[in-house]
């Protein structure tokens, strides 16, 4: 390799690194534009935000206090309504872990007869668009008298959970070898042992990648959220900030505080476990 | 006598009890609790559905519904129109964001949030930031031109647009980091041996990029279509359906439906859609089935 002139190695250097700002700069515009301008409002008495003004003039945390301090018709239910949300997104992790590591152990290490149909029904699910089973799941939730109910919310996201979750670990437990499960057999190991000595620990990345993805999900919800629960004591936080809208003079500089704070856990969730996250669902999301 | 962990015997068929290995009976006990699930909330729900869709009279008020047919359309442009120039965007990012650069990697850190972040306060963001009256957008046209800016979210095509620009704002970030992935397991060789030979970039992307990730591209775009069908946010959040429901895709014609205590024609609309669902799903299974 020969060793590049200074002056023409910098000039090329200079004309790739600007091609790739001409990239990078839009690109950043374009992905902060909506998340600093919720930021703007959160931090702008109202004034400031409706003048369309790209700094406030007196940048204030007001917004949050009030918020906090449940000051204002819209926000009267804010923390039951954040524990909700907060409930309804951990049981759904919890159930559909629970649910799903049953099904891939027993489909993928068990070879239940059948096991290859239920994938299929499963994945089939995991297709159908989410907007299209809404319609049915909320007469289905009416007529089992679950309107209105954390539970209706908390089994339609499990049920929507599952399919991929499903997937997503039978994928990963087919990569274990078949002589961990009979050298347990070997020793005496009953399935349950199995299950619970082997199968969980090895799994356990794709465990955290899978319950991660089941919490975010719930807690991201709107569609499902704002049709089976109605009551304002019971609705989750997406289903508050959407009622917002109904008013003409809605409180915008506080509704979009209060999504900012709605906003600030499923990221926080999200960078803390990215690692768990690209390598487990990105590479499962879609095979070629 | 052992336990059989994989495989179905081959025996000939004694009674269903003798015949399962313990180790079968707890398989089948460790699916019921998914079973249960499925045939509670995806089997009865679809059967009562189609049960409450089965009446012809449904078809007729929906064909002659004209917002129907414009939510047919305006959900065929989101997906052929939007799904591609998506799909275009985020092959053309990938191979930005493979580039080896520390701010490159900073950059595809913040890139990835409005995947993140939920989608309802940023679609509201949005909208606000669209307002005629108040919106920052129409202020910035006012200071720079003295005219007053148009009433975005007014006009059903700059209204859907808007949409879809809002869906690929959302979703972007995630197929890119897919594409990233297929991008990143070519063999760099390929690409020094193209360079030692001269190869522009475009002779490199479409001989050796564009072959290995065509079947990824594929597989993704259609993924990215079938539950773009089910995107009910983008458009629900930020036009409502409006002005005047010219805005309606199927998936918030459903619910509109609904609540108009119209259920049999919401099923009747989702139905109306399964003839373009169904092959398109059946496609992808037997792709990731393979």
């Amino acid at each position: 390799m020969k060793l590049p002139g200074l002056s023409e190695f910098s000039w090329r250097d200079v004309a790739t690194e600007a091609r790739l700002l001409l990239i990078g700069i839009p690109v950043f515009l374009w992905t902060m534009i909506p998340i600093y301008h919720m930021f703007l409002f959160a931090i702008s008495p109202k004034e400031d935000a409706f003048s369309g003004k790209l700094w406030p003039d007196h940048p204030t945390l007001h917004n949050f206090g009030i918020v906090f301090k449940q000051q204002h018709y819209f926000l009267r239910d804010f923390y039951v309504q954040f524990w909700n949300s907060t409930v309804i997104a951990a049981s759904v992790g919890v159930l559909t872990l629970v649910v799903a590591t049953a099904a891939a152990f027993s489909i993928s290490r068990l070879r239940v007869p059948g096991g290859r149909i239920v994938m299929n029904l499963a994945l089939f699910t995991y297709f159908i668009p989410a907007a299209f089973l809404a319609v049915p799941m909320y007469r289905t939730m009416g007529n089992y008298g679950l309107l209105n109910n954390h539970w209706s919310l908390i089994l339609a996201m499990v049920t929507i959970a599952s399919p991929y979750a499903i997937w997503v670990l039978k994928q990963a437990s087919d990569k274990l070898p078949v002589e961990l499960d009979e050298a347990a057999v070997m020793d005496g190991a009953t399935t349950l042992q199995i299950f619970r000595l082997v199968y969980v620990p090895l799994m356990m990345p794709s465990l955290v990648a899978i319950g991660t993805y089941a919490v975010l999900l719930a807690w991201n919800e709107y569609l499902y959220a704002f049709l089976l629960l109605s009551n304002d004591r019971e609705i989750t936080l997406p289903v508050a900030l959407g009622n917002f809208l109904a008013a003409d003079d809605s409180p915008w500089e506080l509704l979009m505080t209060t999504g900012f704070i709605y906003a600030l856990p499923p990221a926080a969730v999200y960078y803390a476990f990215r690692r768990y996250m690209v390598g487990g669902l990105t590479a499962g999301a879609v095979k070629s | 006598m052992a336990i059989t962990l994989s495989g179905d015997s081959a025996m000939p068929a004694p009674p269903l009890s003798s015949r399962l290995t313990p180790a079968q009976v707890w398989g089948i006990v460790l699916l019921a609790p998914y079973l249960l699930v499925f045939l509670a909330f995806v089997v009865y729900p679809v059967c009562y559905g189609l049960w409450l869709a089965r009446a012809p009279e449904n078809y007729v008020a929906l064909y002659n519904d004209p917002i129907f047919a414009r939510a047919a359309i305006n959900t065929l442009i989101f997906l052929v129109i939007g799904i591609n120039i998506k799909m275009l965007i985020a092959l053309f990012l990938s191979g930005f964001f493979a580039q080896q650069r520390p701010w490159i990697k900073w950059l595809s850190v913040i890139f990835i949030l409005p995947w993140a972040v939920p989608s309802i306060p940023t679609i509201l963001s949005v909208r606000f930031m669209l307002n005629p009256e108040w919106g920052v957008i129409n202020h910035l046209i006012f200071s720079f031109t003295g005219d007053d800016g148009p009433n975005w979210l007014n006009d059903p095509t700059v209204a859907l647009t808007m949409a879809i620009g809002v869906h690929i704002w959302k979703s972007l970030p995630f197929w890119t980091l897919i594409l990233i992935t297929g991008r990143l397991a070519i063999p760099h060789d390929l690409f020094e041996a193209a360079e030692v030979d001269g190869a522009s970039w475009w002779q490199k992307f479409r001989f050796i990029t564009w072959p290995s990730m065509q079947t990824l591209y594929v597989t993704c775009t259609l993924l990215s279509m079938i539950w773009t069908l089910g995107d009910f946010n983008s458009v629900y959040l930020l036009t409502g359906g409006g002005p005047a429901d010219l805005t309606h895709v199927l998936a918030t014609l459903g619910i509109r439906y609904l609540r108009l205590d119209q259920l049999s024609l919401a099923m009747a609309s989702i139905v109306c859609a399964m003839p373009f669902v169904l092959p398109l799903v059946y496609f992808m299974m037997k792709r990731l089935s393979r």
